[in-house]
Order: C-alpha cells, then structure tokens, then sequence
C-alpha cells in the first residue's frame, strides 16, 4: 500500500487545460472518492495516476517516489475500468491471473490467488467462462477480481458501477466497503452517484472544470460546503438558493423576510449574498408560519416525499418525511432553520462567521 | 409463424439467384474443362457435354510448364500475403493508436500510391529493379507486390485496430504488459478475422496479378500462372480445354486457403470486452 501525492499537477491537450493546479495528498489506506460534473477531468486525473495520460505540469509521487515518467506497468497500480475492458479472448481465470503470469508468479501461487479472489467474489463457478458468457453484473465482479488477485500499491476505480442496475449497485457498493475494510488499501474512486461518494469516502474530493472546489469528509463537504458549487452539487435533491441582502447578522430576503443568523458575518453591512437552504432542512408550517409558496409537483419517493415549490417565482424544492405533505394546498408556507442556513458571498464563497 | 414463411422464402430464392449468377463463371469453367475437344464445338451450347474426360488435367500436369507455374505463383502470393500482413499490421497499429506529427502527410502519400493506374509504372519498375538484378526473379516479384499491397492492407488493418477499444491495451498495461506486450498478447489475438482478411486479399490480389507478372519476367522458369495460362493461347488458336484446367487446378489453391482462414472471417471475436 501506498500514499498518492499529487502537487500541482496541470494537464493541457494542446491549448486546452483541462486540469488547473491540482493539489492532493492521499494518505496510506484511504479511499478517497473524486466527484463533479461530467467533462470536470475526474477520469483524466485518474488516468495520469495510472500513468495513461503523461502529466503536463506538477508532480506526481506514490510513496514519495516521483511517478511522473513512470510506465504504468512499473507503478503497480490497479485500475477498474467504466467499460471494464475484460479480455475477450480469455476465460474469467486467465482475465484474473494475467497480471500475474506477466509478473512470472509461480503457477501455485497463481491458483491460490485467484480462487481466493473468486471466493470473495462469488466468481468460483464462472472461472472457466469467457467475458462474453456473463452479466453485466458478473463482468463487473471479473474487473474487481483482477484488480484484487494481487496486492498493488492503490487502486483506481471509474465509475465500476455505473452500468450496474440499482439494486446490484447497492450490493456491489457495500463489498467495496467491505472490500477496502478488509483491505485497507489505498483507493481512489470516481463516481456521479452521491449516495456512493457519502457512504465509500474517507474523504471526497470535489471538482468543477478542472479546479478541485472542496476536499473534505463526506459530512463536511455536506454540512459546510465551501461554495456554491459544492453546496448545490452535493445533496440529492439539491440545495436550494435565494438571492438576498447581508447586514448585521440578518439575512433579508427578495419578500422583505428577515431570517437571523446565528452569528453574525465577515461581511459589510448591505451585501449582496446567497442563501443556502437543503431541502431536507426547509420547515412547513400552517398559515403565518413563514413565507408562502405555491405547490407545483408533488413527487412520492416512498421514503419521503419532495415537493417542488415556487417561492418568489422561483423554483424550491423541500423534501419532507411527513406523509401529510402529499396532501398539501395550492400554498404551502415554508421557513428556514437558521443553523441549516449557508450564507455565500457574491463570489460564491462561503461566508465565515466574524470572529 | 405463417405470416413470417413469404418473405424467408423470397429472401432465400434471392441468394439462390445470387449464387447462381456469381457461380456460373466458374461451373462453366469447369465445364469447359472436363469436355473432349471433339465436342467443344460440335455440341453446341449445352449445360454438360455428352461425354466427359480428364484428359486435359493430365496433359496440363505431365505435358506443361503448369507445376512449376503452380509452384512459383504459391512462392510468390503466399510470401507477398505473409510479408503484408506483418508490415500492415504493425502500421495499421501505429495509425490506428498513435498521434504523430506526419501522420496526416503519410496517410496521404499512401493514398496517393493507390491513384495511379498500374501500367503507368510498369517501366519505372522495371528500371530500377533490372539493375538490382530483380528482374525475371521471384524475389522481385514478391517486392513489387509487397509494395503495392502494403498501403490498401494499412488502412484495412486499421480499421480493424480502430475496432479495438483502447482500454483493453490500457488494462493489460496497467496490469504490468509493456506496450508491445500487450500489442502482441491481447490486441493481436482479437485482430485475428483481420488478420485473416487482410492475408486472404492480398493473397489472391498477388495470385491473379498478371501485369507485373507479364512485364518483369520472361521464360517459363519464374512465371506465375496468370502468364502460364496465356501459354494455351497461340497465334491460331486457344486450347480452351487445357485452359479451363489449368484454371480449375489454380483455383484449389486460393480455396484451400479461405476454408483455412473462413474460421477467423467470422467477425465477434470482442464480443464481452465491454459492458454489453
Ligand atoms: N484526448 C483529449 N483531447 C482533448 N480533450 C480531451 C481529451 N480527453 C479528454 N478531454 C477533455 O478533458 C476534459 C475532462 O475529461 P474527463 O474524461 O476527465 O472528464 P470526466 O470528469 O471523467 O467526465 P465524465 O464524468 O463524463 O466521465 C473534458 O472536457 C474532455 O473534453
Ligand atoms: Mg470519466
């Protein structure tokens, strides 16, 4: 096992950069989950860890060595890929060992490993089949499988579950938790499913266009998002923004709603700034009980229920246990807990209290 | 299902159609190659002479040139379809996989070799091999056709490469193969129906070719059998008979070889690479 440094690594295809100054140190048995939009250069970062992609600015070091230059073969790393990429040509057994026949492990040893691997699996009784004899499921397992069969110093995964349907998902996602426990090997996960990213990660890491916005525990990135792009990013479903004005510890919104903060802000009097609220945290409440919205959708989740809102013309989500809220009127009134409040400036950054 | 039985039945007498139509040439060949002289012309046109004989097999195989036609046409196509395939495949991989700077201007240059009608370079060729002493030589032979392969077999193969999705090199390089490697252990395996196309096309390219064959030898020691079969045409008349067989003999050959390599035309060989 390994620790990853990555230091102010740049990637650029001709004129266009897609990575800006990357900063990130990945400590011995972490699993680390790198989250963004699509087209942020999650993969691409990935990629230049395994040594696919050469690096075009920075450092990249694994166990303090430096890996810039280094073939992907001499880094020992292994990779599960989106597509899989599984060897057509070979059985499940062959897929699995290859990296060790290439390493000239002895044929004993070989066995062992894979059927070790296979049990963990539940590969045992497919080891004699070829990829294109399997589910989509099982072909996944294969992927993992031949990136466990020996010990590398990290592991990358690409969205390994992507093409997986939900409930295979779940169950593949609690053996990689399970796996990583058993393991403790250091891991770096690509993902769009956020469910993956709160439950895997030591630590999330958020990207946008090829700039890291936030890294961080899985609940701070949750709790005390950095900025807009992380507040509205993180969360399922997403945050809730109101436009408003800053000044002396109030916030007052487009209505003329005062809300107080619970502390008082490093801001000027009279700024502009952003309201944050999650819809999981949006109080609903009879007549005169804040601020009324009218209802537009209601969507049963069967776990809760989201209603989507438009407050001041604009849309709003909450999401609610209450079974009530299925029943809800034409209007609702909808308030705001003052502690689940994120205050942004007008750059998008989180406001910090005043000390 | 009845509804389904009109249109299979119309679809299956279609390709019957088609096969007669493609067919015929070489049933006529056959044909011709099995009538006595005495009947070619007597009997008219008819689908299969009254009599048959094997007559003009055994003169073409004792009494002609034909084996050592026969042998050095196989020298000459079976090396040409060995060599291009080995050059195309490893070009055909750098095209398909990798960016270079004069990339654009070799694609280019390749196709350009393949604008120009053949006899326009017949005497340049032979002016330039006569002084190597390639000329009247199999080994000449099998250069010019090399070259002139090479370019179509290229972009054959890279279509094939191009096929190929790059994260399995990408995987096994990561799973400790050098980049040749992982060329040689996994993408070649899956080339294999191109492979197979690629020698089956440049093999009968170089087995019919006649006009170099012409040109660049004369004698009967170094000819291949395209020029052999102009031996049956004389000033005054054609032997037709020893012809068609000679004809029939040079087609085993080239049938052999597709019932070799038919196992790898069957395309799929990737299928269950990716998630499906
Ligand atoms: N070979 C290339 N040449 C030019 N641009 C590229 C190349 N490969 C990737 N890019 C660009 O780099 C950016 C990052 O791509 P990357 O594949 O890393 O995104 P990603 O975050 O993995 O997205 P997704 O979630 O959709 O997989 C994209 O904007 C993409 O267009
Ligand atoms: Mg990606």
């Amino acid at each position: 096992m390994a620790s990853i440094d990555i230091q102010n690594v740049k990637k650029a295809y001709g004129h266009v950069q897609v990575l800006h100054d990357v900063d990130l140190q990945i400590k011995d048995g972490e699993f680390v989950v790198l989250v963004g939009p699509s087209g942020c250069g999650k993969s691409t970062l990935l990629r230049m860890i395994a040594g696919l992609e050469g690096v075009t600015g920075g450092e990249m070091r694994i166990d303090g060595k430096r890996v810039n230059e280094l073939h992907p073969k001499d880094r020992d790393i292994a990779m599960v890929f989106q597509s899989y990429a599984l060897y057509p040509h070979m059985n499940v057994a062959g897929n699995m060992s290859y990296s060790l026949k290439l390493r000239k492990t002895a044929k004993e040893k070989i066995a062992a490993a894979v059927a070790s691997a296979a049990s963990k699996l539940g590969l045992d009784a497919l080891l004699d089949r070829r990829p294109k004899a399997l589910s989509g499921g099982q072909r996944q397992r294969v992927a993992m499988g031949r990136a466990i069969v020996r010990q590398p110093k990290a592991f990358l995964f690409d969205e390994p579950l992507s093409n997986l349907d939900a409930r295979l998902r779940e169950q593949m996602r609690a053996e990689i938790k399970k796996m990583h426990g058993d393991l403790k090997a250091t891991s770096i996960y690509v993902t769009h499913d956020q469910i993956e990213a709160m439950t895997l990660a030591d630590r999330i890491v958020a990207m946008h266009g090829g700039v890291v916005q936030q890294v961080g525990a899985p609940l701070e990135l949750y709790d005390r998002p950095a900025n807009l792009f992380v507040a509205g990013f993180i969360g399922s479903p997403g945050m809730n923004f109101l436009d408003a004005i800053y000044s002396n510890g109030n916030v007052t919104l487009k209505d003329g709603t005062v809300v107080a903060l619970p502390a008082p802000l490093s801001l000027d009097d009279g700024a502009r700034v952003t309201v944050g609220v999650r819809p999981e945290h949006v109080v609903m409440g009879g007549e005169g009980a804040g601020m009324a919205a009218s209802v537009d959708l209601v969507e049963p989740t069967g776990f809760g229920i989201i209603l989507h809102l438009s407050l001041h013309g604009l849309a709003f989500k909450v999401f609610t246990l209450d079974r009530a809220a299925l029943s809800a009127g034409p209007m609702v009134h909808v308030s705001f807990p003052p502690q689940h409040l994120h205050v942004f400036d007008e750059n998008g950054e989180r406001c910090v209290s005043r000390q | 299902m009845k509804t389904s039985l009109l249109p299979t039945i119309a679809h299956r007498l279609a390709l019957l159609g088609y096969i007669v139509f493609a067919l015929f040439p070489l049933f006529w060949l056959l044909k011709v190659s099995v009538t006595p002289n005495d009947l070619l012309y007597s009997e008219g046109v008819r689908m299969w002479p009254s009599r048959t004989t094997w007559e003009h097999y055994s003169f073409v195989l004792q009494h002609s040139a034909f084996p050592t036609f026969f042998k050095n046409s196989l020298i000459v196509s079976g090396s040409t379809a060995i060599i291009v395939t080995i050059c195309a495949s490893l070009s055909g991989y750098a095209l398909s996989r990798f960016n270079f700077r004069a990339k654009y201007w070799i694609v280019a240059l390749m196709l350009l070799t393949q604008m120009f009608p053949l006899v326009m370079l017949v005497a340049p060729i032979f002016k330039i091999l006569t002084p190597l002493g390639l000329t009247n030589s199999l080994t000449g032979l099998i250069v010019v056709y090399t070259a002139f392969n090479v370019p179509f077999a290229t972009f054959l193969m890279q279509s094939f490469f191009d096929g190929i999705p790059k994260d399995l090199e990408e995987a096994a390089m990561i799973d400790g193969a050098t980049k040749f490697t992982a060329f040689r252990e996994i993408i070649l395996p899956l080339t294999l129906p191109g492979i197979a196309a690629t020698l089956g096309f440049v093999f009968t390219a170089a087995w019919s070719e006649l006009l170099f064959a012409l040109m660049l030898i004369n004698g009967n020691n170094a000819a291949t059998f395209p020029v052999g079969l102009l031996t049956f045409v004389s000033k005054f008349s054609v032997d037709f008979g020893q012809m068609m067989a000679a004809g029939v003999l040079a087609l085993i050959p080239a049938a052999l070889f597709f019932l070799l390599i038919q196992r790898y035309l069957v395309q799929g060989l990737t299928a269950g690479a990716v998630k499906g």
